[in-house]
């Protein structure tokens, strides 16, 4: 009887083990076919956009724009907002750690750097993956329970074309467009700051400025907007499409799509920065 | 035997031959087989989760079957390329149980979307023809409401004026007259007979309401739990001497359990 109970435990924790192993099996088997099914996807998206048109099957410029309408237009004044205040931020910081060497007049250089290549990008795209990544995934995670995508299909309108590439085009136009008008505002801020701290004249700030900034800066910010825009419409779009258990589900996934895009966005972010700088 | 005399003539437009699917482990549907000719009206009758709408969700290739083969207006649907398919749904209308209205447009834009797609008519055009089939849902001047702001019935019957939009020459449709009030309800059979008969359409309709299938049906087969009891006319469905059919038929309940062992065993999950 002893024997048998110990026989009984170890194979409760030999079964524990297998299933751990299963699981994280599971997990890697899933987020690899998510990954290809992103590629797959964003694939797809070109073949739309160069081939559509000519089987007759358009991508519509008016469903582009409305969504550039909401994902770009309306995102102006946030934009702005938190630009200003990361700056003012910014220039607070940079004035206080210089002034540990005495080198405050030195600070233009550090804030036109930061913004541009590090800070523009990174804000408007956690911003537009909280705002529009997010109401992405939910709109399609609610169109796929309540059978809308299946009636698009059985309709001949192919999904990825009506409902992907839209976003998708607009997203990489108003993403970079955004973080430009990001790296405006924050340096405009900034430079108040400066003027006021450090008696700064702001043209004089502003010609600072654009003496240290490269077209190369003002490039790998964009640049880098351009691949998290990539990077949000489709982890919105696989988290959206793969819902399932009803409204529950769409919450779900909604909450994991903004986790995930802005994991996403700060390791790609890193990735980026170490092989472009290095 | 009879009914393949009778319709050796005319063209088989959907032909289901061995279906078996499965959803992950569990089989759905089990060795079905299915001929739907040429403007008739064909039903699909079963009790609820017996996996009709299942059936029809593989008639329009919605998924991929373990096996077996599925053919739609000729084509092999199972091994159809897209640009195939394609073409194939421009020559079916679908309307869904739950309607499946896009909820981003307004009843209208959903009904003229199709039209939009695939064809050149002008904006104005368009919103006559998407007029015209909600008045023959009964739905006059509600094109301007958002599918929230319906009542399920008339979520249906939209979706049903979306689905002819296109005066497709297949017709499909998942329950389209359940959970309505009788008068519509009859109101929407008349209709499917009116599609057959005056623009020679040929319809699948998915119902587990008996009247609703006996009046409607040219043709019709009974599915119970995955498997095909009975295929025929109405007569022959009527006359059919499966015990299985006469209870549903009858709305008899299940036989009483039999196996007492069974039963505790289902019930205390062992
Ligand atoms: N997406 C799915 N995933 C897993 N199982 C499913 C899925 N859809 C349906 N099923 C199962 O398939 C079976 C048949 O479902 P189906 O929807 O075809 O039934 P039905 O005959 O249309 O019923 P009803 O009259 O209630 O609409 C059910 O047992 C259901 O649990
Ligand atoms: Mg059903």
């Amino acid at each position: 009887m002893p024997a048998e109970g110990g026989q009984q435990a170890l194979n409760g924790a030999a079964r524990r083990a297998l299933d751990a192993v299963e699981r994280t099996g599971r997990a890697c088997v899933d987020s690899i076919s998510a990954f290809g099914y992103g590629a797959a996807l964003f694939a797809e998206s070109f073949f739309w956009i160069f081939r559509g048109r000519s089987i007759r099957q358009p991508v519509r410029l008016t469903m582009i724009f409305e969504e550039m309408m909401q994902i770009g237009i309306v995102a102006i004044p946030i934009v702005t907002v938190l630009s200003l205040t990361i700056g003012v931020m910014l220039a607070i910081q940079g004035i206080y750690t210089l002034s540990l060497f005495g080198a405050e007049s030195r600070v233009t250089i550090g804030i036109a750097l930061s913004v541009t290549r590090e800070f523009s990008p990174l804000i408007t795209g956690i911003l537009v993956a909280g705002r529009s990544g997010s109401a992405l995934a939910a709109r399609l995670g609610t169109m796929s329970i309540n059978q809308e995508i299946d009636a698009l299909r059985v309709m001949g309108i192919n999904p990825v074309r009506f409902l992907v590439v839209p976003p998708l085009v607009a997203m990489m136009v108003m993403l970079p467009a955004l973080s430009f008008l990001s790296d405006l505002v924050a340096l405009f801020g900034a430079g108040v700051y400066v003027s006021l701290d450090l008696g700064m004249s702001l043209p004089a700030y502003s010609d600072r400025v654009i003496e240290v900034l490269t077209v190369n800066d003002l490039l790998h910010g964009l640049g880098k907007s351009m691949i998290f825009a990539v990077l949000i419409t489709l982890v919105a779009v696989v988290n959206g499409a793969g819902v399932t258990g009803g409204a529950e589900g769409v919450g779900r996934v909604t909450t994991r799509s903004v986790v995930q895009s802005i994991a996403a966005i700060v390791i790609t972010d890193m990735l980026f920065v170490f092989v472009v700088t290095r | 035997m009879g009914v393949e005399a009778v319709n050796s003539d005319r063209s088989v437009l959907v032909e289901v031959e061995h279906l078996v699917t499965h959803y992950g482990a569990r089989k759905i549907l089990d060795d079905v087989s299915l001929k739907v000719y040429e403007g008739e009206v064909f039903v699909i009758m079963g009790g609820s989760g017996s996996g009709k709408s299942t059936l029809l969700r593989y008639m329009l290739a919605l998924e991929r079957p373990t096996s077996g083969s599925i053919r739609v207006l000729g084509r092999d649907v199972v091994r159809s390329r897209p640009s195939e398919l394609y073409e194939l749904r421009k020559k079916m209308g679908v309307s869904f149980q739950s309607g499946a209205l896009f909820s981003s447009m307004s009843v209208g834009e959903n009904i003229i979307l199709p039209l939009k797609e695939h064809t050149d008519l002008d904006l104005k055009t368009m919103e006559i023809m998407a007029r015209l089939k909600l008045e023959v849902v009964g739905m006059a001047g509600f094109e301007n409401l958002m599918p929230s702001e319906l009542s399920g019935g008339m979520l249906k019957r939209a979706a049903l004026a979306r689905a002819v939009v296109m005066d497709p020459k297949l017709l499909f449709g998942d329950e389209p007259s359940s959970g309505l009030d009788p008068i519509v309800a009859a109101a929407i059979d008349e209709l499917i007979l009116r599609l057959r008969d005056a623009l020679g359409m040929t319809v699948v309709i998915v119902t587990h309401q008996l009247e609703s299938a006996f009046k409607i049906a040219d043709r019709m087969v009974v599915l119970d739990s995955g498997k095909l009891l009975v295929t025929g006319t109405v007569e022959e469905v009527r006359n059919s001497s499966n015990e299985r059919v006469q209870q549903l038929l009858n709305r008899r309940v299940d036989e009483v359990e039999l196996d007492p062992e069974a039963y505790l065993k289902r019930l205390t999950g062992a």
